[in-house]
């Protein structure tokens, strides 16, 4: 695969209106990815072609507590390199091709694989299961020319590629899974190149991360990223924000609240308006995360495995909308997707710049959680 | 009157089908479960009604010059974008640049818009765009404005505003029932109270709104309102002069 092919503004026009789309059951009820294929088609003026892809959650319940692995190979060096690695730090319960079919517009793809392992950690290695996993993957995405995981998480999967939204849903039959999260993206790329492990969802360990918009802030998140043991290597800027969900909410153990506020901090002049408790909370925040702020326009879906979250920039320069029913909670684009599945809604609302909507599995409520106590 | 179902259609067909029918003399349609599709009525100019059930997409009346919308749903973004006459009517929720560079015609909210709205609008001789709000507004409203007309009637009595209201504005006002707090202004604008003028005016909107919506007026009373206009109508006139 050529993965400098494409160049932004001097090969095609740019732009930006990626489209993202975020449908999560709160009962966990499992239901196939048709849905959400049609949510994303809804919403095709917001793509180009150069990149769609879908995070499922609840997909592989026989293998629940393996890491399912998928990956994305340029050739087969690359899949043996990878798969010497694979059984050298995991054991590898099983291998398999990621089922596909060949669709009108997509009729080459690269080789997709997928593994369920379990780690093989030594004795006196003293990583956290999950810090050997995310070490693994840095150390294939780096180290192997070719080969790109997809995602690393378990009972979980990221399926993505060149291609609109609902084609890609299409190759790579999504309507035979059933998940109770979907997070879905159509790329419209303005400042990186389209390949296919550069379309979204990001995925690292559980997260997935779909994103519309641009990251000014990369090269410093990069550098603060790459001080604490992740590489970037995937050419997006999307990746830094997987990366950061995952230092600031696993290893951190900050809230998800929180981590919202270390990515979108309150302006200075807020946090001097603020009662005294508070605006020392936002104070030490900033100080501490000050090279984890995400700055320029984006609104962002990140998936997980009890549930989502959905989060603009702190000056609203992408749109989000948020829906709930029942069971279900919907967080877009834009609100005709979400009908074009869901005509009948309790309750639409746009969630506030910069704070989080935030849903999880068993959850009685959508709303923001108090960060404070 | 023509009725069209928009399920599954794309926003090409859609609009196709309209301009097909005002050709042949159609003024009344209904169009039944939007699903987002962009662009309705946009730069149209004849004076037709269209009534919307469902979501209509962005750019809803875009350019256009005479038509009658009402949305019997929530609009989404950039609802009027640089219309200059007729009239939007939405009877529910509305998204982020509601009315940009909106330079004629009304729009007419029932509940709460995002940010942005009114970004650049702007007036010149009898032509002069007005925005309704039911609820509140989000960040940036009235952003850059020059001209027209906002009017936020705070009916369930939350923040009417949000922050940076009036950022660059240089010409039009808004009028915003209840509280303001001054950190919550752009640096550009003050807040007065209105003139007799200014209440006439307000009242004719106002009771348009409750028409419009047949919601109950309540206790809504004229001296709740206040004014924010521009400090200066050229901020940085004497920018380059020296």
């Amino acid at each position: 695969m050529e993965r400098e092919k494409q160049v932004a503004d001097k090969d095609y026009r740019v732009p930006s209106a990626c489209g993202i789309f975020g449908m999560m059951s709160r009962s966990g009820r499992r239901f196939d990815g048709s849905l959400i294929i049609k949510a994303m088609a809804n919403m095709r003026e917001r793509s180009n072609g150069l990149g769609g892809g879908f995070a499922a959650y609840g997909i592989y319940p026989q293998y629940s507590s393996l890491y399912a692995f998928h990956l994305i190979y340029d050739n087969d060096v690359a899949k043996n390199e990878t798969e010497k690695i694979l059984s050298l730090y995991c054991q590898v319960e099983k291998s398999e091709p990621i089922p596909f079919r060949y669709t009108k517009r997509i009729t080459s793809a690269p080789l997709l694989w997928r593994y369920f392992l379990s780690p093989k950690k030594n004795a006196d290695d003293d990583r956290t299961e999950e810090d050997f996993i995310v070490d693994l993957v840095m150390l294939i995405n780096r180290k192997i020319p070719g080969a790109f995981v997809a995602s690393s998480g378990k009972n979980m999967g990221i399926f993505k590629g060149v291609g609109y939204p609902e084609e890609i849903g299409e190759f790579f039959r999504l309507d035979e899974y059933e998940g109770y999260i979907w997070i879905g993206h159509g790329r419209f790329p303005t400042n990186s190149v389209a390949w296919w492990g550069g379309a979204h969802p990001f995925g690292l360990l559980d997260w997935s991360v779909v994103h519309n918009g641009e990251i000014s802030s990369y090269g410093i998140n990069r550098r603060y990223l790459s001080a604490n043991g992740y590489e970037c290597t995937l050419f997006t800027d999307t990746e830094v924000i997987a990366y950061l969900v995952d230092l600031l909410v696993r290893r951190h153990q900050l809230p998800f609240e929180l981590m919202a506020k270390v990515l979108c901090p309150p302006l200075w002049e807020e946090i001097e308006r603020m009662p005294q408790e508070e605006a020392e909370l936002h104070q030490n925040l900033r100080i501490v995360y000050s090279e984890a702020l995400v700055n320029g326009p984006f609104a962002i879906i990140v998936g997980f495995k009890d549930g989502m979250l959905g989060l603009t920039d702190r000056i609203k320069l992408r749109p989000l909308v948020a829906a709930e029913d029942e069971d279900m909670l919907y967080i877009s684009s834009e609100e005709g997707a979400i009908r074009e599945i869901q005509p009948s809604l309790k309750r639409v609302w746009m969630p506030t710049a910069g704070e989080p909507v935030i849903g999880k599995i068993g959850a009685t409520s959508y709303a923001t959680e108090h960060y404070i106590s | 009157m023509k009725i069209i179902e928009a399920n599954g259609l794309h926003y090409r067909q859609l609009n196709e089908i309209i301009r097909e029918a005002i050709k042949n003399g159609e003024q009344e349609f209904k169009i039944i479960g939007a699903t987002g599709q962009r662009y309705i009525a946009a730069g149209i100019k004849n004076k037709i009604k269209i009534v919307i059930e469902g979501t209509p997409g962005n750019d809803l009346g875009a350019f256009m010059q005479g038509p009658y919308i009402e949305v019997i749903g929530n609009g989404q973004d950039g609802i009027g974008n640089t219309m200059s006459d007729g009239k939007i009517i939405i009877h529910g929720r509305a998204g982020d640049i509601i009315g940009y560079g909106m330079r004629g015609g009304e729009i007419f909210i029932r509940d709460e818009v995002g940010y942005r709205v009114g970004i650049h609008m702007k007036a010149y001789d009898n032509l002069r765009p007005v925005i309704v709000i039911g609820d509140s507004a989000k960040d940036f409203l009235g952003e850059y404005m020059a001209g027209g007309l906002i009017i936020v009637l705070n009916l369930r009595g939350t923040v009417p505003i949000g922050k940076y209201c009036g950022t660059g504005m240089h010409g039009g006002k808004i009028y915003v029932r209840g509280d303001i707090d001054e950190h919550l202004l752009g640096k550009e604008v003050s807040i007065t109270p209105l003139s007799e003028e200014d209440e006439s005016e307000l009242a004719g909107y106002i009771s348009q709104y409750f028409e419009l919506f047949g919601v109950k007026r309540g206790n809504v009373s004229l001296e709740e309102f206040k004014k924010i206009s521009p400090r200066s109508h050229r901020p940085y006139g004497s920018l380059y002069t020296h």
